[in-house]
C-alpha cells in the first residue's frame, strides 16, 4: 500500500523485456555514465558548468540544441530503419522481427521525435545561432527565458526517450488521435509519456516564440526598419507567429486529453459525451500551422544562400515578403485538408480544398524567384547551394503530391495511404531538412571559425537525395496500389515486398549519408587548423552576421552597426569610408544562471510523477517549478558591465587572432 | 569535355533504370489507378487532371532550374552579371499570375468534384440500391444486410451495378473504410454514422482495408468485397441465411472481444436494430450509460 503511494503505478514489471528496447535502454544508460566519467576525468564539471549549462548566450544555446537535435536524429532515423526492416520481411507467413505493439511504438516514437526534437531543435539552434546576429544586436531580448526554453526543450527530450528505459511509448501514432489515445483502449504510461514530453518541449517552443518576435521588433540595429530586413528574418517573424499563435491551441490540446485520461473526464472519449473529432480539429489547427513553422525558416536560409551564392541581390524582395505574410496567414485557415474523410460535407471540403490551393501560389512565387536571384548571377556551386537544388527537385515533386491532395475526391482515394506518408516526407525531409542542412554549412564558419570540407558535404549530399528518392518513390507507387500507412504485416500475395525493400534500401543510404556528415564534422575538426575562418566573411556574405569575427565575441559587435540598407554589409563592403578611431561605448550583458536548468529539472520531475501517476511527487515537484520561478523573477542583480576599457582589450586581442 | 560526358552518362542510367524498373511494376495492379466502379474512376480522372494542371507550372520550374544553373555557373565568365537587378514589375506578375490562373481553375475543379462526388450522395441508377451497414471492431469488419437478413465478417457481396449505400461506424478507436478499386474512403467513428456510396460495374474481387491505426490488430483488418452478378449474390444470401451463426445480442458480444486476423464468417438472423444500438450506446449521456445492462456496456470505451 505505502509502496503503491510512493511509485504509483511503477513496478519492476516496467522495466522493459524485450531485447531491442531493453538494449537501447542499456546503451543510454552506459552512455550517459560514459560521459559523466569522462568529465571527471578531465576534471572538466566547472567548465562545462560554467561555459554551457549555466549559460545565457544565445550563440551557446545554439550549439546546445545543435547537439540534442543530432542526437534525436539518429535515434529517429535506427526508428525509421526498423520500421523499414518490419516492412520488407514482414509479409504472408513471415511476420519480422518485431510485434505489432513495438511497430506501433516505433512509428508514434519516430513522427514525434523527428517533429518535435529533430526539426524543431535545429529551428531553433539556427535562430539562437544566427538571428541575433543578423539583426546587428548583442543578445535576444529575454537571454534567461531563452535559457529555459532550451532546458525545456531538453527535459521533453529525455522524457520522450525515458520509455526505452522505463515503461513503454504511446502506440497511437504521432498525433494520438482519440478515441485510440484514451485510457479504454490505450491503458499503459505510453501516451502519458507522449503527452507529457510534448507538453514540456511546447512550452519551452511558445517562450522562443515570444522571445525571437521580441528580438526582432525591439532589437534590430538602427537603420534597420522592416524592409530593410533580411529575409531570414521575416521567414522568422512568420514563423513565430504562427508558434505563438498555435502552440497554446496544441498546449489546451494536450492538456484536455491528459486530464481524460488522468482524472477521468469525456472531452474526447467515445461516449459520455466526449467528442473525439474535436480532437482532429484543434490538433490540426496546432499541426497544420506547424508545418509552416518548420519550413518558414527554410525559406528563410534558402533566400539568403542563394543570394550569396550567385552574388547578386535577392530577386522581387518585396514580393517575397508578401509571399512570406501571405502563406503565414493562410496556414491557419487550411487544417481540415488532414481528415476531408471524417464526412465534414461537401461545401466545408471544398473550402478548405480552395484555401490549401491558394498556399501553393505564394510558394511558388518563391521558387521562381530564387530562380531569378540565380539568373544573371555568377552561382558557386557550394555544399549549400547543393542543398538548395536538390531542395528545388523535391519540393516541387511534393508539391504536386500536396495540390492533388487538396482536391477533396481526390483524397479520398490517397488519404492514410503510404502516398501521403511519402508527400509529407518529400516536404520535410526535401524542404525542412535540406534547408537546415544547407544553412548550417553556410553558417558553421561563423559559429565554429572554420569551414566544412567541401568533398564530404557533397558526399553526404547525394546520398540523402539519391536515398530519398529510393525510400520515398516506392512509397507513392505502393500508397497508388493500395497500401495504407502504419502496417506491419501484408499479404504476399499483393507483391508489395520488392518496393519495400527498395525503400530499405533507400533509407540506408539516407544513413550513409548521415554518417558522411558525421565523418565531414569528425574531418573538419582535425583539419580545422587548414580551414580556419580568420576574414568573418568567408563566402562573401552580405548580411551583418558576416561583419563581425568567426567566431563572433559573446557580445557579437563591439560597436552596433549600422544598417541603412538592405544587404547592408554588402553595401557597406563596396563603399569607401575613411577609417576614424571605433568609439566605443559601455554595455550590460546579462550573467549566467542555473535557473533555466534548475526549472526544467522540475519540470521534468512533474511530468514523470504525472506519467507514473506518483501523486507526492507531482505535488513536490509543481511547488518546487513555482517557487524556482518565483525565486528568479525577484532576483535583481542579472546583469553586468562591460566596460570601455574591456572592450578595448578584448577587441585588441581579437585583432591579433586574426591579423 | 570529360566532365560532360560523364553527366550524360548518369542521366542515361538514371533513366534506364527507371525505364526497367516501371517496367518491372508492369503487372502489378495499381489499385487507384485501376478502377471498377463508377466512382473510382471519377476520381481517377480528377487526380490525372490536377496532375496535368501542375505540370504547367513543374515542367518551367524543372527546365528554368537546370538551365539557369547551367548557364550562370561563376567559371561561366561570358555570362551577363547584374549584381544589383533585383526586379521587373512584368516577370513578377507572371509568376503571381499563372499559378493564379492555374489554382482558380483547380478550385473549381475541386469546388465542383467535392459536390459531385460527396460520398453521402446516392448514386443515380435504374437499379434499387442496396445498404449495408458496417461496423468497425477490434480489429475486423462486421458487415449487416438489414433488408436480407444476413451478416458477415471480413467479406461484403453485393451484386455488380447496383448502387451500394454503405452506413458505417465503429465499435472500437476509429477506422477509415477504403475499397480503392471502387472508390475513396471515409471514417468510421464510434457514436457516429457515416455514408459511402459506391458502384462496381465489373465483376470481381476487390481488397478493402482499414485506412487509419486503431491499434494491435489494425493490419490485419483486411476484407475482401465481392462484386458478382445478381444471381451469385442471391444464392449467397441464401447460403449466408442457412448459416448456424446468427448475430444476436449475445453473438455480438462476442465479436466485441479484440481479436486479430480474423478469418470471414457469416451470420443469420441479425438481431434488428443492432446497428442504431451501437451508434446511439455512445450518444447517451454517461448518467444513463449506468443504467444499461452490463452486457451492452462492456468495452465502449467509456469508464
Amino acid at each position: 500500500m505505502l509502496l503503491a503511494n510512493l511509485l504509483g503505478r511503477l513496478t519492476l514489471n516496467d522495466f522493459p523485456h524485450n531485447p531491442i528496447t531493453a538494449g537501447a535502454g542499456v546503451g543510454i544508460v552506459l552512455g550517459g555514465l560514459m560521459v559523466v566519467g569522462l568529465l571527471f576525468y578531465f576534471k572538466k564539471w566547472t567548465w562545462l558548468w560554467r561555459e554551457w549549462l549555466t549559460t545565457v548566450d544565445p550563440k551557446k544555446i545554439g550549439v546546445m540544441y545543435l547537439i540534442v537535435a543530432i542526437l534525436m536524429l539518429l535515434r529517429g532515423v535506427v526508428d525509421a530503419g526498423m520500421l523499414r526492416l518490419q516492412q520488407a520481411t514482414s509479409v504472408g507467413s513471415s511476420h519480422g522481427f518485431i510485434d505489432a505493439n513495438q511497430f506501433q511504438q516505433i512509428f508514434s516514437a519516430h513522427g514525434s521525435i523527428m517533429i518535435f526534437f529533430v526539426a524543431m531543435g535545429l529551428m531553433f539552434a539556427i535562430i539562437n545561432l544566427i538571428l541575433p546576429l543578423q539583426i546587428g544586436s548583442r543578445d535576444v531580448a529575454f537571454p534567461f527565458m531563452n535559457a529555459t526554453s532550451f532546458w525545456l526543450y531538453c527535459a521533453g527530450a529525455l522524457l520522450i526517450n525515458m520509455p526505452l528505459v522505463i515503461g513503454e511509448f504511446s502506440a497511437a501514432g504521432w498525433l494520438a488521435y482519440p478515441p485510440l489515445s484514451e485510457t479504454a483502449y490505450s491503458p499503459g504510461v505510453g501516451v502519458d509519456y507522449w503527452i507529457w514530453s510534448l507538453q514540456i518541449a511546447g512550452i519551452g517552443s511558445l517562450l522562443s516564440g515570444v522571445n525571437f518576435l521580441v528580438t526582432i521588433f525591439k532589437l534590430r540595429a538602427p537603420g534597420m526598419t522592416p524592409m530593410k530586413m533580411p529575409l531570414f528574418v521575416w521567414s522568422i517573424i512568420g514563423a513565430m507567429v504562427l508558434v505563438i499563435f498555435a502552440f497554446p491551441i496544441l498546449t489546451i490540446t494536450l492538456a484536455l486529453l491528459a486530464l481524460d485520461r488522468t482524472l477521468g473526464m469525456h472531452f474526447f472519449t467515445a461516449g459520455a459525451g466526449g467528442n473525439a473529432m474535436m480532437y482532429v480539429n484543434l490538433i490540426w489547427a496546432w499541426g497544420h500551422p506547424e508545418v509552416y513553422i518548420l519550413i518558414l525558416p527554410a525559406f528563410g536560409i534558402f533566400s539568403e544562400i542563394v543570394s550569396t551564392f550567385s552574388s547578386k541581390r535577392l530577386f522581387g524582395y518585396t514580393s517575397m515578403v508578401w509571399a512570406i505574410i501571405a502563406i503565414t496567414f493562410l496556414s491557419f485557415s487550411v487544417w481540415l485538408h488532414h481528415f476531408f474523410t471524417m464526412g465534414a460535407g461537401p461545401n466545408v471540403n471544398a473550402y478548405f480544398g480552395v484555401m490549401t490551393m491558394i498556399i501553393a501560389i505564394p510558394t511558388g512565387v518563391k521558387v521562381f524567384n530564387w530562380l531569378f536571384t540565380m539568373y544573371r548571377g555568377r552561382i558557386r556551386f557550394s555544399v549549400p547551394m547543393m542543398w538548395f537544388l536538390g531542395f528545388v527537385v523535391t519540393f516541387t515533386i511534393g508539391g504536386v503530391a500536396g495540390v492533388l491532395m487538396a482536391v477533396p475526391p481526390a483524397d479520398f482515394q490517397l488519404h492514410n495511404s503510404l502516398f501521403l506518408v511519402a508527400h509529407f516526407h518529400t516536404m520535410i525531409i526535401g524542404g525542412v531538412v535540406f534547408g537546415y542542412f544547407a544553412g548550417l554549412t553556410y553558417w558553421f564558419p561563423k559559429v565554429f571559425g572554420f569551414k566544412l570540407n567541401e568533398r564530404l558535404g557533397k558526399y553526404a549530399f547525394w546520398s540523402w537525395l539519391v536515398g530519398f528518392v529510393l525510400a520515398f518513390v516506392p512509397l507513392y507507387i505502393l500508397g497508388i496500389m493500395g497500401a495504407t500507412r502504419r502496417m506491419d504485416h501484408y499479404e504476399a500475395s499483393l507483391g508489395w515486398q520488392g518496393l519495400f525493400i527498395v525503400a530499405g534500401v533507400g533509407v540506408l543510404i539516407i544513413m550513409l549519408g548521415i554518417g558522411f556528415l558525421i565523418l565531414q564534422l569528425l574531418i573538419s575538426i582535425k583539419d580545422r587548423k587548414h580551414h580556419l575562418e580568420t576574414t568573418g566573411d568567408p563566402w562573401g556574405g552580405r548580411t551583418l552576421e558576416w561583419s563581425t569575427t568567426s567566431p563572433a565575441p559573446f557580445y557579437n559587435f563591439a560597436i552596433i552597426p549600422q544598417a541603412d540598407q538592405r544587404d547592408a554589409y554588402w553595401a557597406s563592403k563596396h563603399a569607401t569610408k575613411p577609417s576614424v578611431k571605433p568609439h566605443y561605448q559601455a554595455f550590460n550583458m546579462p550573467k549566467n544562471t542555473p535557473f533555466g536548468m534548475f526549472i526544467a529539472g522540475a519540470a521534468l520531475t512533474f511530468g514523470f510523477a504525472a506519467v507514473w501517476h506518483i501523486l507526492w511527487l507531482a505535488i513536490v515537484a509543481l511547488i518546487g517549478l513555482i517557487g524556482l520561478i518565483i525565486m528568479r523573477t525577484t532576483y535583481d542583480d542579472s546583469e553586468y558591465t562591460v566596460s570601455v576599457d574591456d572592450i578595448e582589450r578584448l577587441e585588441a586581442q581579437s585583432k591579433e587572432r586574426f591579423a | 569535355m570529360k566532365n560532360k560526358t560523364k553527366a550524360w552518362l548518369i542521366a542515361l542510367g538514371v533513366i534506364g533504370l527507371a525505364l526497367v524498373a516501371g517496367w518491372s511494376l508492369r503487372n502489378y495492379n495499381f489499385a487507384v489507378l485501376n478502377p471498377k466502379g463508377v466512382i473510382g474512376f471519377q476520381e481517377r480522372r480528377l487526380i490525372y487532371e490536377a496532375l496535368l494542371l501542375s505540370l504547367v507550372v513543374v515542367i518551367p520550374v524543372f527546365s528554368l532550374t537546370f538551365f539557369i544553373a547551367w548557364k550562370y555557373r561563376a567559371s561561366n565568365t561570358k555570362a551577363k552579371y547584374s549584381p544589383d537587378w533585383d526586379h521587373s514589375r512584368i516577370i513578377e506578375s507572371i509568376w503571381w499570375g499563372v499559378p493564379t490562373i492555374l489554382i482558380v481553375i483547380l478550385s473549381f475543379m475541386a469546388w465542383n468534384s467535392s459536390h459531385v462526388l460527396d460520398p453521402y450522395k446516392s448514386l443515380s441508377s435504374t437499379t434499387k440500391p442496396l445498404t449495408i451497414q458496417v461496423i468497425a471492431l477490434q480489429w475486423k469488419w462486421l458487415f449487416i444486410y438489414p433488408e436480407q437478413h444476413i451478416a458477415s465478417v471480413n467479406f461484403v457481396q453485393f451484386p455488380v451495378n447496383t448502387p451500394i449505400n454503405f452506413e458505417i461506424t465503429s465499435d472500437a478507436p476509429m477506422n477509415s473504410f477504403w475499397i480503392p478499386q471502387l472508390g475513396g474512403q471515409i471514417y468510421a467513428m464510434p457514436g457516429m454514422t457515416t455514408q459511402l456510396h459506391l458502384m462496381a460495374d465489373q465483376i470481381g474481387n476487390y481488397r478493402g482495408s482499414s485506412a487509419n491505426i486503431s491499434g494491435q490488430g489494425f493490419a490485419g483488418m483486411v476484407f475482401t468485397a465481392r462484386a458478382s452478378s445478381l444471381n451469385d449474390f442471391t444464392k449467397w444470401v441464401g447460403i449466408a441465411g442457412r448459416s448456424s451463426l446468427k448475430l444476436t445480442e449475445q453473438q455480438y458480444q462476442t465479436l466485441l472481444k479484440p481479436s486479430s486476423n480474423n478469418p470471414t464468417s457469416l451470420y443469420s438472423a441479425p438481431d434488428a436494430g443492432l446497428y442504431d444500438r451501437v451508434v446511439l450506446k455512445y450518444m447517451l449521456p454517461a448518467s444513463e450509460l449506468s443504467a444499461l445492462p452490463p452486457a451492452s456496456s462492456t468495452n465502449t470505451g467509456v469508464y
